[in-house]
């Protein structure tokens, strides 16, 4: 005490600022909230901008009008599967029929299926011009008045593009008939490979490095290291996959080793090799993850586990992994995420675009969604940008139902400590 | 390693430390501590904070080498056998020696499923449901909990969920009871429960505690450590007085122990 009274204290004046200070904390507060407001119109944009390419006025035009392919009167919709047949028979050259019923016979096609043949070969409607979603909910009397509809053979009919058969029909050259359930097949095959792949491997990993890996120095560069692999640009890990997986491991990746000879899996550009090499890209992301949700089970659960005699193995398996398994499934589920999202690796790794059967199994040659909506938006005709904004809907569905995914689980397996 | 091969002259000491140094890496924690843990009796260990207790005490079950880099130096004996000698293993050190921590930290899974996972890691062939209702009766629990077995254990109050951990420790039948500081996060009344079960205990096991509380010290154990950093400017702490529990509170022989007895310290 007493040395403090022998000090002079020093000058005891502070200037009196609030306004300035609360002032620049308000200014703050309006720069963060306009980076948020920049973040929410990218977003909206995008959304709208995909809604307003989704929908629309399309115009028809039949090659034959369908009202001419009438069976005794009664309209295409209502005719059975023979009558329906009688109405190819009579429009398509012998040749074009028999070839149909050797590529399937008719007697194994139901009704839709040959209803379907009806329009796609005979019918043939050709898309003549499409209107925005905008447009046609704002303009629909002039689109309506500009198009001749009481012309036989002329439609005008709105169009969700994403539409039931779009998720049900199989990529066509014709707009009107092209859907995408092959590459809806082709990527939930990838990711099934890639999950099947890249979970156990990467979260046993993170056990290894978080609880058995001493803390030396290689150790440690081997934890930096998948950290920088996390950040490797996605078309790299594409052409490793290429040198590895189509290439040097093409017996297994095509199925040759498995006695499948099927010759349209041109050398091993399959879904293995595409369900691998993006199980390579998201590992270290699936590692990164793991480990942090060990690393936040808490060391006096560790300690319990210990206190009382337990080994290593024990409390890892019984503790540390159950506490830590809602964030490892977050963590797996949002890396596979992005693993749907992947386009540039398939490419290197050689995906098709246009395929017209679907893939049976891993060792089918595929497409994947994103491929699908890039092929599309590629294409000069209007209509293929449309079906692209449909199908990016469709992979925002399946992402969107994986994050909830994510999220039940984290809420499922929680528990408080 | 688990029975004593041969009747030492000082068997009835169930846990010795001599000439005890504690590492880490090359930070020497506590140095030169000499102190004998006697069979069903209660061992307190005292002294101001950062002096070593919870090192120490650690250091009786092997719950230190957790932490990457610690080590030892000087023996501990466990019923005349060394604890750290190379053909022992931790896990049946840690079997043998249980420990209750500072924060209650049950098992986030049933009150049932806290006492029998330890049982069962152990392979224990007995019933379990009987042992349950046994561990948790020894921890003065079972009243409580009876009609709840299946609930969480972290649905209990601290008090309740350190008495848990308590029956958690029991039912592997330890020997010894190690118990950092098993009150300090508690209410007095809660703090009280602690106490008295810690005498009933005592009766079947040897129980070590670290306090920093020292009438707890004075009013439940029957021998008192005295922990202090070993000199001025030097941060490795070491037991400068052991002794019976009313000599060090009435009569302690170290001026330091008096003064922090007394509460005349710093």
């Amino acid at each position: 005490m007493s040395e403090l009274n022998n000090t002079q204290p020093p000058q005891m004046e502070f200037s009196d600022d609030l306004r300035r200070r609360n002032l620049s904390g308000r200014i703050w507060m309006v720069v963060f909230r306009l980076s948020t407001v920049v973040g929410i119109i990218a977003l909206v944009t995008l959304l709208l901008n995909i809604i307003n390419q989704s929908a629309g006025y399309v115009h028809y035009e039949a090659k034959v009008d369908p009202d001419t392919l009438r069976v005794d009167g009664i309209p295409l919709e209502e005719q059975s599967k023979e009558q329906l047949m009688s109405v190819l028979q009579n429009n398509l050259s012998s040749g074009a029929y028999n070839k149909l019923d050797r590529d399937k016979p008719f007697a194994e096609r139901d009704r839709g299926e040959v209803y379907d043949l009806v329009f796609d070969r005979v019918v043939k409607y050709k898309v003549e011009e499409t209107w925005l979603l905008w447009d046609s909910l704002t303009h629909s009397r002039e689109i309506k008045a500009s198009v001749p509809t009481e012309q036989s053979g002329t439609e005008l009919k709105f169009v969700v593009w994403a539409n039931w058969d779009f998720l049900r029909r199989q990529q066509s050259s014709d707009p009107v008939l092209a859907g995408v359930r092959t590459a809806i097949l082709g990527s939930l095959w990838t990711i099934s490979i890639t999950i099947l792949a890249a979970f156990p491997l990467g979260v046993m990993a993170a056990i290894y490095l978080e609880e058995y890996a001493a803390d030396n120095w290689i150790n440690r560069i081997i934890r930096t290291n998948i950290n920088n692999l996390a950040g490797v640009p996605s078309i790299i890990y594409g052409i490793l996959g290429l040198a590895i997986f189509v290439r040097v491991l093409e017996p297994f990746t095509s199925g040759t080793l498995f006695g499948i000879t099927d010759p349209t899996t041109a050398n091993g550009r399959t879904i293995m090799s595409a369900g691998l090499t993006l199980a390579l890209l998201v590992l270290p992301l699936i590692i990164i993850n793991s480990q942090e949700a060990i690393r936040a089970v808490p060391g006096s659960l560790r300690n319990a586990s210990y206190g009382i005699g337990a080994t290593k193995w024990q409390t890892v398996w019984s503790h540390v992994l159950p506490n830590a398994m809602p964030g490892i499934l977050t963590g797996t589920i949002l890396a596979v995420s992005r693993a749907i999202g992947e386009t540039a690796p398939l490419v290197v790794i050689g995906a098709s675009t246009v395929i017209f059967f679907d893939p049976e199994n891993p060792f089918s040659k595929f497409t994947t969604l994103p491929i699908q909506i890039y092929q599309w938006t590629s294409r000069p005709q209007d209509e293929f940008r449309f079906l692209a904004a449909a199908a990016i809907i469709v992979l925002l569905a399946i992402l969107l139902t994986l994050n909830a995914t994510a999220i039940f689980l984290r809420n499922r397996f929680s528990r408080r400590y | 390693m688990v029975q004593p091969q041969s009747k030492t002259e000082n068997s009835h000491y169930v846990l010795e430390a001599k000439n005890l140094e504690i590492y880490y890496g090359s930070f020497k924690a506590v140095t030169d501590v000499h102190m004998n843990v006697e069979r069903n009796k209660i061992t307190a260990i005292i002294g101001p904070s950062g002096c070593g207790k919870s090192t120490l005490l650690r250091a009786f079950n092997r719950m230190n080498e957790l932490v990457s880099d610690s080590s030892i130096r000087g023996e501990i004996l466990f019923q005349g056998q060394d604890l750290y000698a190379s053909n022992v293993d931790p896990v049946v050190v840690r079997h043998r020696i249980g420990m209750v921590f500072q924060k209650p930290n049950p098992f986030p899974k049933s009150i049932y499923e806290n006492i029998a996972w330890g049982a069962r890691i152990h392979g224990y062939k007995g019933k379990m449901d009987e042992l349950v209702e046994y561990s948790l009766r020894q921890a003065a629990l079972w009243d409580e909990v009876k009609d709840k077995l299946n609930q969480s254990g972290l649905a209990l109050s601290g008090g309740q969920q350190q008495r848990l951990c308590i029956a958690r420790a029991l039912a592997v039948q330890p020997e010894v009871i190690l118990m950092d500081e098993p009150a300090s996060a508690l209410d007095p009344i809660a703090t009280l429960k602690i106490e008295e079960l810690m005498q009933e205990l005592k009766k079947n096991y040897t129980i070590v505690i670290v306090t920093h509380n020292m009438q707890q010290a004075a009013r439940a154990s029957d021998y008192t450590a005295m922990m202090m950093l070993s000199k001025d400017g030097e941060r490795s702490g070491t037991v400068i007085e052991f002794d019976e529990t009313k000599h060090i509170f009435t009569n302690p022989k170290d001026k330091r122990t008096e003064d922090y007895v007394t509460g005349r310290f710093g």
